[in-house]
C-alpha cells in the first residue's frame, strides 16, 4: 500500500527507495525555500484564549445563579464531595491498627495469608514511610473515584457487551478517553467542579472508567451463547437471565476490570493534586518545587505500594472468582475466620489502645528517610554532575534543538503535507486525514508553536524509546536468563504510577526539556520492550533453524530474519511508545519540560492563562489523536514476510 | 441508569431544601467544622504557597496554633492564586502571605465577599531581576536594563533559543516578566525553572562558578546572606504603572505583604482567627526561620519551634487574651 508499491507496477525499474528519496528531497528544499515564512508563533493572548479565559470567568460569576450549576454541577460536585467525606471519615476513624487489620483481611480472605500479610506490611509502610495521614487520604480519593467508576461504567459496559450498537457508539469515545494524557483531563474540572477533592474525584473517574466498562462489555459477551440460549429456552426473562447466566459467568472477567479501574486511578489520583485535591501527590508536588527528592520518595514509594498491595489483593479475587491459578492455602472457612480475627484485632486496637497512640501514626516508628536520600542525591549530582550535564547539553544541542528548530521555523503548510503523507504511508488515507484534521484544529487553536516544541520533544523521546526497548527486547528474546531477570522488573515498572519516573529524572538532570524526555523513556519502556521480546519470540522456529542451518551468523540471524518478521510487533511498539511518551512529556512540564503541558500547570497557576492552559489540554488531546493516526497502521498493515509465510 | 441518577440528585435537592447548590456548600465543613470561638477544637487551613519564606510563616503560626490554642492545623499545598478560589470552596481558611494581587482582591473581597484582609505581616517584599555579583565586577553598566542587549548573549543557553535567557520560579507566582520583555525591548527569553530551589540552586553555581546568570528572585530571602548578589535596575516604579498588566515597562514595587482570611474564618474563627490578624514580624525573623528550614536541615515544624523558643516576647504579644 506504500508510495512505491503504488507507483511500481506502471515503472518497473524505478527502485523502492525512489519514491520516499524523492519526498525527502523535495521537503527539504520546500523547507529550504519557505523556511521562516507562514510560522505560527506562539501568543498569549490569541482568540481562542481569550475566549476561554473569559467563558471561565462567565462561569465564576454566575456557578450561583445559572440554573445549569444550580441544579445539577453544583449538586454533583456535592454528592462526590460527600461520598469523599464520608469514605475518608470512616478510613480515618478505623485508625491506623483497624485500617491495616481490615486490609490484612481483606487479602487473607480473598487470597489466602500470603496476601493478607501483604497486606499489612504494605499498608503499615505507610507509616513507616512517614506519610500516614496522606495515604489514607489519597485512599479515599481512588476509593471514591473508583465507586463511582464502577456503579456508572460495570452497568454500562453490561449494556454495552449485549448492545452491539451501544458499544460501536461508545468505542470511540473511550479509545479518545485512553489517548487522552492524564494533564488534559484537569482545566474542565476546574472550570466545572472549582479545585479541591470532588474535582479530582470526578477527573480520576473519567480516566479509571473506559476499563471497567470495556472488560466489562468483553467479559459479558464472552459469555457462551448455548448457556444464554438454554436460559432462554427455558422460560427466562432478560433480567432473570443477565443475573442468573452473564453476570456469574463473567464475574471473575468483570473482577480483572475492577482491577484495572483501580490501577488507572491511582495513576491518576496523583496528578489531580494540581487541582488541590488531598493526598500523597501533594507530598509530591511539594518535593518538586522544592526540588527535594527527600520529600518527594516517600510519597512515591507510597504509591507504588498502594498500587502493588490493591492489585495483588483484586488479582488473587479475579483469580479465586475463575477458579484456577492454584488455590489459596487452606480452606475456605479459615481463610474467612483468620481474616475476621486480624480485623476484629486491628480494630478493637484502635480503641483499646491510648487515644493519643493511635491519633496518628507513631513518630518514633517511621524511618527518616529525607535526610540520607538527599545526602545521596547531593552525592549523585557532584559526582555524575559532568556525566549527566554533557549528555543533557549533548542531547539538547545536537538533537533536540535543531528538531524544535525545524518544526517551529517550517511552513505549517509544510509540516500539515508531511504529517498527511506519513499517515497515508504508514496508515491509509482515512487516518491520515484524521491527523491533518487533527494538526490543522491545533493551529486554529493558536498552539501551533508549543505543539511543535512538544512534538519534537516525543520524537526524541520515542526514538530513544525503540533503541532502548529494541536492545532489552531484542536480548531478552535471545537469552531465557536475561529474559527472566527483566520481567520482575518489567512487572513492578508497570504497576507504577507515571509521576513516580519525574523523581529520578529531576534528581540526576534538574529541571530542564532533557529531564522530561528522560523520564518519558523510562515510563514507556516496559511496553516497548515486552512488544519487541514477543515480536522476536514469535518468529517460527522452522525459520530460524532454516536461516541458521544456511549459514547466518547471529547478527545476520536478527538483522535478516528476526527483525524483518517482528515488525508488526515493533511497529505496534512504536505506537504505544508514542502515545505513552506524549502523556509523560506533558507531565514533564513539571520538571521544566515547558512547551504544551506548561501551558496546562500555568493555566491553573494564574488566572488570566486559564485559557491558554485549557486549550493546551485539548491541544494535548488532539497531538495525540494525531500520532496515534499516523501510527495506528501498524497493527493492520499486511507485512510482505507474513504473507510469505502463510 | 442515567435517569436513576438524575432522580438521586433530585432527591437530594429536594432533601436540601430546594434552593439549588451553591459553590459554598461544602461537604467538607459537615465533616470537619472550621474553627469555632471554642476553646481549642477546630481546623485552621493556611494554604501554603511554593517558597519558603512564605512556609516560615505559616509554620510559626501554626505551630502556635496548635500548641498555645490546641486548634488543628492543616497546610494544604496551594498555589498563590489558586489559594484564593479555595476561599470559596471552603479548602483555605488563611493565606499567610500574600503578595499584592489587586485584581484578585477586587474580585474575591469586594465582589464576592469571600474574602477580608487580615493586616500587614510587618514584612516588606520587592522582587526583581537580579545577577551574580562577580558580573556586575567584571562587566561594567550591566546592572542598568538599558545595558541587556549589550551583554545578552552572555545569558544563553541550551534552553532560551538564541536569545539571552531570564531564569523565571514557580509558574504560580507573580510575573511582569513577559511584559517587561517586550516593552522594553529587550533580547531575553523567560525560562522557566519550575522552582524556588531552581533559581537557588543557579544563583549559588552562578556566583561559585563564576557562571553568567540573569534570574528573578525576591526579598525578603535568606539568600542574600549567603551569596552576593546584585539586582538589575530596571526603569523606576512610579504609582499606577503597573497599571495595566500588558503595559508594564516598570520595576516591581515594594509591597506591604499582608495576610488574607476567608470571611467565614474571620466571622467564626475566634482566637485563631485573631492570632492569624496579630500576626507580625520582620524580614530578618522570616528569614532565620526559612534559612533553619532549608539549611540546616530542620522541618518547618522544628524551626518554627526553635524561633518561638528564642523570642517569647515576640510572639506572646500576638495570642489573645
Amino acid at each position: 500500500m506504500s508510495v512505491a508499491a503504488v507507483s511500481s507496477p506502471s515503472r518497473p525499474h524505478l527502485p523502492r527507495w525512489a519514491a520516499p528519496a524523492g519526498a525527502v528531497v523535495l521537503f527539504a528544499v520546500a523547507y529550504l525555500a519557505f523556511r521562516g515564512t507562514a510560522t505560527l508563533p506562539h501568543d498569549d493572548e490569541a482568540a481562542p484564549f481569550v475566549a476561554i479565559t473569559e467563558l471561565r470567568e462567565w462561569v465564576d460569576a454566575n456557578k450561583n445563579s445559572n440554573p445549569l450549576f444550580l441544579y445539577v454541577v453544583n449538586y454533583v460536585r456535592l454528592l462526590v464531595g460527600w461520598i469523599h467525606v464520608t469514605l475518608a471519615g470512616a478510613l480515618h476513624a478505623l485508625g491506623w491498627p483497624g485500617l491495616i487489620g481490615l486490609m490484612g483481611a481483606v487479602g487473607w480472605a480473598t487470597g489466602g495469608l500470603r496476601v493478607g500479610l501483604l497486606g499489612v506490611a504494605g499498608f503499615a509502610a505507610f507509616g513507616v514511610l512517614g506519610v500516614w495521614e496522606s495515604s489514607v487520604d489519597t485512599l479515599a480519593l481512588v476509593g471514591t473515584a473508583v465507586l463511582l467508576s464502577l456503579a456508572t461504567g460495570l452497568p454500562l459496559g453490561v449494556w454495552a457487551g449485549r448492545s452491539p450498537r451501544l458499544r460501536r457508539a461508545l468505542n470511540p469515545v473511550l479509545d479518545v478517553m485512553q489517548i487522552m494524557p492524564t494533564f488534559a483531563y484537569l482545566a474542565p474540572m476546574v472550570l466545572f467542579f472549582q479545585i479541591g477533592a470532588p474535582a479530582g474525584a470526578v477527573a480520576t473517574m473519567i480516566y479509571a472508567i473506559p476499563p471497567a466498562i470495556r472488560i466489562t462489555a468483553l467479559a459479558i459477551d464472552q459469555v457462551s451463547p448455548a448457556a444464554v440460549e438454554a436460559s432462554t429456552s427455558l422460560g427466562a426473562t432478560r433480567w432473570h437471565t443477565l443475573r442468573k447466566v452473564h453476570l456469574p459467568l463473567a464475574r471473575s472477567t468483570m473482577t480483572l476490570a475492577v482491577n484495572q479501574t483501580i490501577m488507572m486511578a491511582l495513576s491518576m489520583v496523583v496528578i489531580a493534586n494540581l487541582i488541590s485535591a488531598p493526598g500523597l501527590g501533594s507530598d509530591i508536588i511539594r518535593g518538586l518545587s522544592r526540588q527535594n527528592v527527600g520529600i518527594m520518595l516517600p510519597a512515591g514509594l507510597a504509591i507504588v505500594v498502594m498500587a502493588v498491595v490493591l492489585d495483588r489483593t483484586t488479582m488473587a479475587a479475579a483469580r479465586r472468582h475463575r477458579g484456577d491459578g492454584g488455590q489459596p492455602a487452606g480452606p475456605r472457612w479459615t481463610r474467612v475466620a483468620g481474616a475476621a480475627v486480624l480485623a476484629g484485632a486491628g480494630v478493637t486496637l484502635t480503641y483499646a489502645l491510648p487515644a493519643a497512640l493511635v491519633a496518628g501514626w507513631p513518630a518514633g516508628w517511621v524511618l527518616p528517610m529525607a535526610g540520607p536520600v538527599n545526602d545521596a542525591v547531593r552525592w549523585a549530582e557532584t559526582t555524575w554532575y559532568d556525566v549527566t550535564e554533557s549528555v543533557k547539553n549533548v542531547t539538547s544541542e545536537v538533537v533536540l534543538n535543531p528538531l524544535q528548530e525545524l518544526l517551529t521555523s517550517a511552513p505549517w503548510w509544510l509540516v500539515a503535507a508531511a504529517v498527511l503523507l506519513l499517515a497515508r504511508w504508514a496508515s491509509g488515507w482515512r487516518p491520515a486525514l484524521t491527523a491533518l484534521g487533527c494538526l490543522l484544529a491545533i493551529a486554529l487553536l493558536g498552539l501551533w508553536e508549543h505543539s511543535m516544541v512538544t512534538l519534537s520533544m516525543v520524537v526524541v523521546a520515542v526514538l530513544a524509546v525503540l533503541g532502548v526497548g529494541l536492545v532489552l527486547g531484542v536480548a531478552a528474546a535471545r537469552s531465557a536468563w536475561f529474559s527472566a531477570v527483566q520481567r520482575p522488573l518489567l512487572d513492578a515498572a508497570q504497576t507504577m504510577p507515571s509521576f513516580v519516573y519525574l523523581l529520578p529524572a529531576l534528581a540526576l538532570f534538574g529541571p530542564t526539556k532533557f529531564t522530561a524526555i528522560f523520564a518519558s523513556v523510562i515510563y514507556a519502556a516496559p511496553p516497548v520492550v515486552r512488544l519487541v521480546e514477543e515480536g522476536v519470540r514469535k518468529v517460527p522456529p522452522a525459520v530460524v533453524e532454516a536461516a541458521v542451518a544456511a549459514g547466518s551468523t547471529p547478527g545476520q540471524l536478527l538483522r535478516k530474519v528476526q527483525l524483518p518478521m517482528a515488525r508488526e510487533s515493533i511497529l505496534l511498539a512504536a505506537n504505544q511508545g508514542i502515545v505513552l511518551t506524549l502523556a509523560m512529556v506533558v507531565l514533564g512540564a513539571l520538571v521544566g519540560g515547558g512547551a504544551l503541558g506548561y501551558d496546562v500547570v500555568s493555566g491553573f497557576s494564574q488566572r488570566t492563562n486559564f485559557g491558554m492552559g485549557f486549550a493546551a489540554g485539548v491541544a494535548i488531546v488532539l497531538l495525540g489523536i494525531m500520532l496515534d493516526r499516523i501510527t495506528q497502521g501498524a497493527d493492520r498493515r499486511p507485512s510482505p514476510h507474513r504473507r510469505m509465510f502463510r | 441508569m442515567k435517569i436513576r441518577l438524575l432522580a438521586g440528585l433530585l432527591v437530594l435537592g429536594l432533601a436540601a431544601g430546594c434552593g439549588g447548590a451553591k459553590v459554598e456548600d461544602t461537604p467538607t465543613s459537615a465533616a470537619s467544622p472550621p474553627a469555632t470561638g471554642a476553646s481549642g477544637g477546630g481546623t485552621v487551613k493556611i494554604a501554603i504557597n511554593p517558597w519558603v519564606g512564605y512556609e516560615a510563616s505559616a509554620n510559626v503560626v501554626a505551630h502556635l496554633l496548635k500548641n498555645e490554642l490546641g486548634y488543628t492545623v492543616e497546610l494544604p499545598e496551594i498555589k498563590e492564586q489558586l489559594a484564593w478560589e479555595g476561599f470559596e470552596t471552603g479548602d483555605v481558611d488563611v493565606i499567610i502571605e500574600n503578595w499584592g494581587h489587586p485584581d484578585l482582591k477586587k474580585k474575591f473581597i469586594e465582589e464576592k465577599k469571600v474574602a477580608q484582609e487580615a493586616g500587614s505581616t510587618g514584612n516588606k517584599g520587592v522582587i526583581g531581576w537580579y545577577i551574580p555579583k562577580w558580573m556586575a565586577d567584571e562587566h561594567p553598566g550591566i546592572t542598568d536594563y538599558k545595558n541587556l542587549n549589550k551583554y545578552a548573549h552572555l545569558f544563553r543557553t541550551s534552553e532560551s533559543g538564541g536569545k539571552g535567557q531570564l531564569l523565571f520560579g514557580d509558574p504560580s507566582y507573580v510575573s511582569n516578566e513577559d511584559a517587561l520583555i517586550k516593552n522594553l525591548k529587550l533580547d531575553l527569553k523567560v525560562v522557566t525553572g519550575g522552582s524556588e530551589a531552581a533559581l537557588i540552586k543557579a544563583a549559588q553555581q552562578a556566583q561559585e562558578q563564576k557562571k553568567p546568570l540573569l534570574f528573578y528572585f525576591w526579598d525578603p530571602h535568606w539568600l542574600f546572606s549567603k551569596t552576593e548578589l546584585v539586582r538589575v535596575n530596571l526603569p523606576a516604579y512610579t504609582e499606577g504603572c503597573d497599571a495595566d498588566p500588558k503595559k508594564v515597562a516598570c520595576d516591581y514595587a515594594e509591597m506591604d505583604l499582608d495576610k488574607i482570611v476567608s470571611t467565614k474564618f474571620a466571622q467564626s474563627g475566634g482566637k485563631a482567627y485573631e492570632l492569624v490578624k496579630n500576626f507580625s514580624w520582620t524580614n530578618e525573623d522570616q528569614n532565620a526561620v526559612a534559612d533553619d528550614m532549608t539549611n540546616n536541615g530542620m522541618t518547618g515544624e522544628q524551626a518554627a519551634k526553635k524561633w518561638i523558643e528564642a523570642n517569647p516576647a515576640k510572639w506572646q504579644a500576638w495570642i489573645p487574651k
